[in-house]
């Protein structure tokens, strides 16, 4: 089944085409991978469907259901969370609330009962930290939990941004470059971890990355951007060795071997 | 060395962390209450005063401190509630204590009506937008004659709660209580805010704009009811402040008082109940210490050191402690909890990582 679908987005920043009529079907379940040198219009997809961005042309579906009509904070509840390229946290609170505010769409008390603190409220906090808790045994995040974000170390961070996005139990996660910056076993962690949200709560990835062995270790499909537009997709070995790809990424070398 | 041991989660959410917690703030309050037979009537005025600017404090803090939307014209909101509750209780013949009540409401609804503009303003902006808000108020209140006496001002009827009349000047005690009442049932809503979903988005708000969004939280909304929440506060502080001052005018309600109340919390600590606390001590307190010192050393009055003195503890306080009060009191606090462990750089500030504002 199609859980994710572009259809011939193009966004433009006044002169520079970021997307040019961009096309991608994620199936659910897969982790699909998006490569690209900067500046190939990678994150911009991602704000796209965040809705952040709205596209010049060209229509982004979600289960079948266009996004279009959907503000930014709708998102989250159709069951799309997302990290950031440049970690964005709620740096003065503590690893806990972080991952708190990941259950934002799941709360049900009004604002007269959370004044009173009512023990309806009580109850559903429980429960929100109880669904917190599991993800911060999946994720290893147990010594962090009171700590502030701002006195984290990078690697834990972008943990920490992962476990805010499975917090809001969703179906589709778009991880935007989750391996950058973390060190070689940060980011074999990394990768076991997207393996087994996927095979182990059944959720559908999108990741950016430039990490190539990652990439080829974990996803089932490749998509190459270059320049806003789709070079190639398919599975990893194919797109990596695909000779736009490779001129994509390194220039155009052979020529200048020669 | 001391460790807490958790084995509930409840222990996070409940309002005590432990038993040693709940007893300090039970004495605290305790000895709050009982303040007016230990003090004389003017000490008592100024502790009365000490909390109605603890109350107004607590209404910024949540707007600036909590949901990180700056506001420079809080002194607007102040008055606000002040003429609606004298006017509703003068020319409606309303009892106070339905007088009171709206007279909140009617801030917090017009505190929505300001989130709404204020949607597409940051930091500075904001400021200075709420800057002249503040500033119109002023001329509002001089214009609005009919309602608000212009510039000779209004009095604030004597407040009347099921037949028990709290006479500021006679009944000191009485209208210290009030006061503390309020206080107290604000600090417990807005504790229990911080514990609830709502009070996490107003942090939310405050660190990320764009994530919070990505997280679910609508910014209109979540805006809205910042400034909602913070307005009826400051409404109700505005209001027992006509009361406490008697007879007042245009003149009360200046930028300065505004800008007075920013830096209360700014001393305090931004983004703690505590911190608005302690600020509206440390307002409170200056005036005292330097009457204290100056009948020691036996110097006339010098005008203007209230405000120089104040001034003064602003610059070192962002100098040197930009967490406030409480940030200082909570690192000592936790020095002694650690105790030998503490290791020197723990306290040392941290250099924040580059971020785009792309989206903002
Ligand atoms: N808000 C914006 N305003 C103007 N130009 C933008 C904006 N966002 C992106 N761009 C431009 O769009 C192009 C694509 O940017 P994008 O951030 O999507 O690249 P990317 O593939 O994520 O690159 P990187 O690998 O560096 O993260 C770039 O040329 C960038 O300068
Ligand atoms: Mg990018």
């Amino acid at each position: 089944m199609t859980l994710l679908e572009t259809e011939a987005v193009t966004v433009r920043f006044g002169g520079v085409v970021a997307l040019h009529e961009v096309c991608l079907q994620v199936q659910s379940g897969e982790i699909f991978a998006i490569v690209g040198p900067n500046g190939a219009g990678k994150s911009t997809l991602f704000n796209l469907v965040s809705r952040f961005l709205d596209p010049d042309t060209g229509d982004i579906r979600f289960e079948g259901r266009s996004l279009l009509a959907q503000p930014p904070s709708a998102i989250a509840g159709l069951g799309i969370a997302r990290t950031f390229q440049n970690i964005e946290l709620f740096d003065h609170a503590s690893v806990l609330q972080n991952l708190l505010i990941g259950r934002h769409t799941s709360r049900r008390a009004s604002l007269p009962a959370q004044l009173l603190f009512l023990p309806s409220v009580r109850r559903e906090e429980i429960a929100h930290r109880e669904a917190v808790e599991q993800v911060i045994d999946f994720l290893e995040l147990q010594p962090y939990r009171e700590r502030m974000i701002a006195g984290l170390p990078y690697g834990i961070r972008k943990v920490v941004e992962l476990g805010r996005a499975l917090a809001t139990g969703p179906k589709l996660v778009l991880l935007d470059e989750p391996a950058s910056g973390l060190s070689v076993e940060e980011t074999r962690d990394m990768g076991f971890w997207i393996r087994d949200l996927r095979d182990r709560m059944g959720i559908t990835v999108v990741m950016v990355e430039h990490d190539m062995n990652l990439v080829s270790a974990i996803s089932d499909r490749v998509l190459a951007l270059s320049e806003g537009r789709v070079v190639v997709t398919g599975p990893p070995e194919l797109v990596q060795s695909h000779p736009e790809v490779v001129s994509a990424y390194l220039g155009d070398a052979p020529e200048a071997v020669k | 060395m001391r460790f807490r041991f958790k084995e509930h989660y409840d222990q996070d959410i409940r309002l005590f962390a432990d038993l040693a917690d709940g007893l300090r703030y039970g004495s605290l309050l305790l000895g709050a209450v009982l303040l007016p037979f230990v003090l004389d009537d003017f000490l008592l005025g100024e502790a009365t005063s000490v909390v109605i600017w603890a109350i107004a404090g607590m209404g910024l803090m949540l707007l600036t401190g909590h949901a990180g939307q700056v506001s420079l014209g809080h002194a607007a909101f102040l008055a606000l509630g002040c003429y609606v509750n004298a006017i509703l209780m003068n020319s409606f013949g309303l009892p106070f204590p339905l007088a009171f009540l709206l007279a909140g409401v009617i801030s917090g609804l017009c505190g929505v009506a300001v989130a709404i503009p204020a949607l597409r303003l940051h930091g500075l902006y904001l400021a200075i937008a709420t800057l002249a808000l503040s500033m119109l108020t002023e001329d509002i209140i001089v214009l609005a004659e009919p309602w608000t006496g212009g510039v000779i001002g209004l009095t604030a009827p004597t407040p009347e709660i099921a037949g028990l009349v709290i006479d500021r000047y006679a009944a000191p005690d009485l209208f210290y209580w009030l006061c503390l009442g309020v206080a107290v049932l604000v600090t417990l809503g807005y504790r229990n805010l911080l514990r609830s979903p709502l009070g996490r988005a107003f942090i939310a708000i405050r660190d990320s704009e764009i994530s919070a969004q990505a997280a679910g939280i609508s910014l209109a909304r979540t805006k809205a009811a910042a400034f909602g929440l913070s307005c009826m506060v400051t409404g109700w502080a505005g209001a027992l402040m006509g009361h406490f001052f008697y007879s007042f005018n245009h003149e009360v309600f200046t930028i300065i008082l505004s800008i007075q109340l920013l830096l209360m919390i700014v001393i305090g600590g931004l983004g703690s109940i505590h911190g608005a606390w302690y600020g509206a001590v440390i307002v409170g307190l200056i005036p005292q210490a330097i009457n204290l010192v100056r009948d020691a050393v036996g110097t006339v009055a010098v005008p203007g050191l209230e405000t120089s003195l104040f001034s003064v503890l602003i610059v070192l306080f962002v100098l040197y402690e930009p967490h406030g009060l409480h940030g200082r009191l909570t690192k000592w606090k936790v020095w002694l909890d650690l105790f030998p462990f503490c290791r020197r750089d723990m306290f040392r500030r941290q250099k924040s990582y580059l971020r785009t504002e792309r989206f903002r």
